[in-house]
């Protein structure tokens, strides 16, 4: 079966159990990054298998910057764009870039990614929160990329941050998620809407991250730098569905040993 | 005038604007940006905001990015 043979049954599950942030409602649960991808052609069958409605976007100097086509797919494909502060270190730096970015896309949603070390790309927490309470004031739309930690989870909620997005593992390691305990405390500490964001390796990942309580899931090159990327975006799709399918269904609670499925009851003497 | 456009040394007629700076660097692009010394020059101010010698500008546009 293709990709846009199953879109139609997918988006029926999706519509079913919408995703809220900031005031808008989403059908789709699945962010998606653009940065790593191949070609445009590449970008517009990955979007479209993935479901996604909302896409992250990056700006740079002009003569490094893609060319005009990367918008006109997205234009094309109907996603709302999410502009990112990538590479920035510090609140001042990603303060002008979220304003430059509100110029340039004609929206005040902005990915805030403030970064404090070069081989992790971790986030530095300080300059984050700094950056967000700043952004907030302005009236951004702030969808802060965090670490795990939930009590920075609860400080940037606190300060008025749309959504919080903490990271299953360093950006584009495909390591997953390295703490889930961490992210099912985030869950639970904020009454915003958590996005696992980096990280992501592949379909079990994604699903794991709804399961453990994630609204949705933002991931760029799980998708982008898959041997096939579009078919890795349906993947995509179908885990967070089944993740959310899993964690409205209520999963077992674990047991140290094993609990039998067949009763013993009648078992034959033989 | 001398001027610092992406991180390299130009030179601009006197009396440029932001909106002449913009039309010879976009390269096509509609959805720019522009940055003046470490501040936002908006878009309805490109026309109205002459450069002047030392300005340190970037001229941004949008790409690929997680």
């Amino acid at each position: 079966m293709t990709t846009s043979e199953l879109a139609p049954a997918l988006e029926r599950e999706e519509a079913a159990d919408p995703f809220e942030l900031a005031g808008e409602t989403f059908r789709s649960r699945l962010l998606l990054g653009t940065g790593g991808v191949p070609s445009m052609e590449v970008l517009e069958r990955a979007v479209h298998a993935s479901g996604t409605q909302l896409v992250t976007v990056a700006l740079r100097r002009v003569e490094a910057s893609s060319s005009g086509a990367m918008l006109e797919v997205l234009d094309r494909c109907g996603v709302r764009l999410l502009p990112n502060t990538a590479g920035c270190r510090t609140a001042r730096e990603a303060v002008l870039t979220a304003r430059l970015a509100r110029e340039a896309f004609g929206t005040s949603w902005v990915k805030l990614e403030v970064i404090g070390d070069e081989q992790t790309l971790l986030p530095d927490g300080v300059e984050l929160l700094d950056a967000a309470e700043q952004l907030v004031a302005e009236g951004f739309t702030v969808l802060a990329y965090t670490t795990d930690d939930p009590v920075l989870g609860r400080r940037l909620a606190d300060v008025g941050c749309a959504a919080v997005m903490p990271l299953g593992s360093p950006i584009g390691s495909g390591l997953g998620i390295r703490n889930p305990h961490n992210i099912a405390l985030l869950r639970e500490a904020v009454d915003v809407p958590v996005v696992l964001d980096a990280g992501i390796g592949t379909a079990s990942d994604a699903a794991l991250a709804i399961e453990l309580g994630c609204d949705a899931v933002l991931l760029a090159s799980a998708v982008t730098r898959a041997r096939e990327p579009e078919r890795m975006a349906l993947a995509m799709r179908r885990a967070v569905e089944a993740g959310r399918l899993a964690r409205g269904a209520g999963r077992i609670p674990r047991r140290w040993h094993a609990a039998a499925s067949t009763p013993m009851q009648g078992l034959p003497e033989l | 005038m001398d001027v610092t456009v992406n991180g390299a040394p130009a030179e601009l007629t006197d009396g440029a604007t932001v909106a002449d700076l913009v039309a010879e660097r976009s390269g096509g692009h509609d959805r720019v940006a522009v940055a003046r010394n470490g501040d936002v020059v908006p878009r309805s101010s490109w026309t109205s905001t002459p450069l002047a010698t030392g300005d340190v500008l970037e001229v941004l546009a949008p790409t690929a990015g997680g």
